[in-house]
């Protein structure tokens, strides 16, 4: 091990900086990718903070909070951003997080007064499909349709997490009868994200769970105005993403100053076209062009922290129950 | 036996297995004793236990079954594009699970190249998705492993005992039961135990093709309980669990695979002379052509969806190529200090415990092993200082008990071969091992290898924990691309890699078997 450690020593690649504070923010992974915010927004902040701003990706937005939780009080992140509300009742309970100070002038569709988290984006959960194919309108329409949909595992996948939820949200107790009459409808469950879209860009389905925001995607990024979201009129369910700083942190000014960052106009316009997602605070020249292209649910559906961690396990039951058969 | 009747020593191979060993159980122990709450074994648990231990043995016995004639046929005939075909056959199994599994449904999928013409014909598309669509893929995955170990164990059938087989007049069957069947009976059982063990640890790929929670495996169950319920206990519980099953099936593969090998011949090229007549060479020809066409199409398939994205590849994927390569790199020389060292180990004697250490490797749960080693190393070094050495070391150890199915019967040839004969000579240690039994090895060591190389390249491994911001591999930069919606450039950076995956196996397959025939 000891020479594990040397021949590490060498290789390594992250030569500590003299005199230029460090604030290491943990974050999940797509978020960090060289196609993800993370470039544009570390070259945005350090410009203005006089500091060294170290983006770490561990997974997606559960594999951060475990990460989390396995560092406990000794971690070096200073920041943990890219939680949802699906997660923040757990890392609450952790103990780790200290308040936050940050004031603005949100544009979500919910009223936001959480004290240990601050929303840098948002979005809806949404089934994709090819525009020219005619859309169920909601959830019971689409399982007396033949339309065939390929979704994520609530256990392995933050989506397929949300699916669950918008489910119970939309439909309480009667969520269980709504995943039995949807069961002959999937064709199959997939563990991420990334593997239930590529089956439906490959044609194994004709729609696929993801975001109100995946359109804007391809027409922006693409030029391709072929992919449209299904709008349901039982609402659609939101995913807010939040940022928090550790009760431990070394730099807990720049943290502050990094969380202030977060909602300014600098971040939250680096966001619609590297996230895709809608920005916290929508910058003064707008969203970009192609966004006023995307549908606008009529009721936005969110259970909140408290419920979703309390409902979560038997939602779960439930959806196993209703798939096994 | 005891140590002063052999040429060399156990002992390093002894102490490798115990550094396995501890690695395996070290890092088992570290997420138990991290554990707070710990929920006991449910319904869905038995059922997922039920689930795995089912298609695990189906895929086995499947690939195995499957392999027996088509590396009969590979054994026996020569034809032009063999050796390619050879190689290719270690396609699959390094491809990462994701890729793989769009390359499958390319073909066999509700909209693939089956189901379409099938539907020109007015024909209803392939129901993929099941239990079969599970085994269905494992096939994929480990036939041509499996082919390649049982093709081995034909090869060290001396070529003295075909010649002497023919001079007799032996004819195919005669010769099955002579030398191919003894043959197999010792080489199968560890081929059917590496199959189940890699099955047994499936996650994604029995969660997509089997249609959903219904094919929950006990690695999915671990996922859950780290990442859902963020119950340590309950993760370890579930990979313990999962190593007793591997080890298990291992023992009782250890246990059936006896027989005597062949005995000592001169070392020269094989030539066969049975197997002539026309309905054998058709139906040989056959197994060749059903199997190749079976592997190459989703083969294809990612070839053929990577090759646009291919001129714009961004930078970043280029700099996780060369990241891979090194990783690639480092996890064959550290396999290699492992894996030859146990593989004589086992060739002097030692064998059972030593073997069980080599194919536990497969049973832990990736996810359990990199959790393990970031709570060992978190309170002592940075995990991100040492993401390099950690993936390389992690991958070794997967790929150890396929490097020890390939080691360990050669070892055992030329240890029973030349070990008394050195011995008469007073060539004891290094000069023995130096002169005699690498030079002998030499293939297999390549193959080893090749198999290491690619195998450490297309994996995602433990990366996620330890991922430094600026050390991304190849399969790391293949999933941002498409969590970024860049499918095409994610197929094409799925290209590179199994390109740079193949060219590695080639090169030390190849490398290891200048002189040899196959």
């Amino acid at each position: 091990m000891k020479y594990l450690v040397i021949a590490a020593g060498i290789l390594s690649t992250t030569a500590a900086v003299a005199d230029v504070p460090e604030l290491t923010v943990y974050t999940y992974d797509s978020f960090v990718s060289d196609w993800g915010p993370g470039p544009a927004v570390e070259a945005a902040f350090e410009e203005v903070c006089g500091c060294d701003l170290k983006l770490v990706g561990a997974g997606d937005g559960a594999a951060l909070l475990a990460r989390i939780k396995l560092e406990g009080a000794r971690s070096d992140a200073d920041v943990v951003l890219g939680l949802d509300t699906n997660l923040t009742a757990a890392a609450k309970a952790t103990g780790l997080f200290a308040e936050h100070s940050v004031v603005a002038d949100y544009t979500l569709p919910v009223a936001w007064g959480d004290k240990i988290f601050a929303p840098y984006d948002w979005g809806y959960f949404s089934f994709v499909q090819n525009a020219d194919a005619t859309a169920p309108t909601n959830f019971k329409d689409l399982a007396a349709s033949d339309t065939k949909i390929v979704i994520q595992d609530p256990r392995s996948s933050t989506p397929g997490l949300g699916l669950l939820m918008w489910v119970k949200a939309a439909y309480g107790d009667e969520a269980p009868a709504i995943w039995a009459d949807l069961s002959d409808n999937i064709v199959t469950v997939t563990k991420g994200w990334s593997e239930a879209y590529g089956l439906f860009l490959e044609g194994e389905a004709d729609m696929v769970l993801s975001y109100t925001t995946s359109p804007a995607y391809h027409l922006i990024a693409e030029e391709d105005d072929s992919k449209a979201a299904a709008l349901f009129d039982e609402g659609h369910y939101l995913q807010v993403e939040v940022a928090g700083k550790l009760a431990n942190s070394d730099q807990p000014e720049l943290a502050d100053q990094f969380l202030d960052f977060m909602v300014s106009e600098a971040f939250q316009s680096i966001i619609p076209t590297t996230n895709w997602m809608y920005p916290a605070v929508t910058p003064a020249a707008g969203l970009p062009a192609g966004f006023e292209t995307l549908v606008q649910p009529g009721k936005s559906l969110l259970l909140t922290e408290d419920e979703a961690a309390s409902v979560r396990d038997a939602a779960l039951d439930e959806w196993l129950t209703a798939l096994s058969q | 036996m005891a140590d002063c009747a052999q040429p060399v020593s156990p002992r390093p191979g002894i102490g490798a297995a115990a550094l396995v060993v501890a690695l395996i159980f070290g890092t088992l122990t570290a997420v138990a004793l991290r554990a707070e709450v710990g929920r006991g074994f449910g319904a869905s648990d038995w059922a997922a236990v039920r689930f795995t231990l089912t298609q695990a043995c189906l895929s086995a016995v499947l690939s195995v079954g499957l392999a027996i004639p088509v590396a009969r046929a590979l054994a026996r005939r020569r034809f032009f594009g063999r050796r390619i075909l050879i190689t290719l056959l270690g396609a699959p199994f390094i491809l990462p699970v994701i890729v793989a599994i769009l390359g499958l449904l390319q073909v066999f999928g509700r909209a693939g190249w089956i189901s379409s013409g099938l539907a020109l014909l007015g024909l209803e598309p392939v129901q993929i998705y099941g239990l079969h669509g599970v085994v269905l893929a494992h096939v994929f995955f480990n036939l041509p492993l499996a082919t390649r170990l049982i093709l081995q164990g034909w090869q060290e059938i001396p070529a003295e005992r075909f010649r002497l087989a023919a001079q007799l007049g032996a004819d195919s069957r005669a010769m099955w039961q002579l030398l191919e069947r003894p043959m197999l009976i010792r080489i199968v059982p560890g081929a059917l135990a590496v199959v189940f063990a890699i099955c047994l640890s499936s996650f994604a790929v029995a969660l997509t093709l089997g249609g959903g929670p219904r094919a929950t495996t006990i690695e999915l169950a671990i996922y859950q309980a780290f990442r859902f319920d963020f119950d340590l206990g309950r993760a370890a519980l579930l990979s313990a669990l999962q190593l007793v099953l591997t080890g298990t099936a291992a023992l009782v593969a250890l246990r059936v695979a006896v027989g005597e090998g062949f005995g000592t011949g001169l070392d020269r090229a094989l030539r066969r002379w049975d197997g002539t007549r026309p309905i054998a060479r058709l139906l040989d020809g056959m197994w060749i052509a059903t199997a190749a066409v079976f592997l190459m199409l989703p083969l294809g398939a990612i070839v053929l969806s990577g090759l646009p994205g291919l001129t714009g590849l961004p930078a970043s994927v280029w700099a996780a190529a060369l990241n891979s390569v090194l990783v690639a790199a480092l996890s064959t020389v550290l396999l290699l200090l492992l894996a030859l060292p146990m593989a004589t180990a086992v060739a002097l004697g030692r064998g059972g415990a030593i073997e069980l250490a080599g194919i536990l490797g497969l049973a832990a749960s990736p996810l359990v092993i990199g959790t393990g080693l970031f709570i060992v190393i978190y309170p002592i070094a940075d995990p991100f200082a040492l993401a390099l050495p950690v993936t390389a070391l992690v991958n070794a150890v997967m790929a150890l008990p396929f490097a020890l199915r390939i080691l360990v019967p050669r070892a055992q040839v030329v240890v029973g071969r030349y070990g008394r004969l050195a011995l008469s000579l007073d060539m004891r240690g290094w000069p023995f091992v130096w002169r005699v039994l690498l030079p002998r090895m030499r293939p297999q060591i390549g193959f080893a290898a090749g198999l290491a190389a690619a195998l450490s390249m297309g994996d995602l491994g433990v990366i996620a924990l330890f991922a430094d911001p600026e050390f991304a591999t190849l399969p790391l930069q293949i999933y941002r691309l498409m969590g970024a919606y860049r499918m095409e450039a994610a197929a094409a950076a799925a290209l590179v890699l199994l390109a740079l995956s193949m060219a590695a196996f080639w090169i030390l397959d190849r490398g290891g078997r200048w002189h040899a025939e196959a």
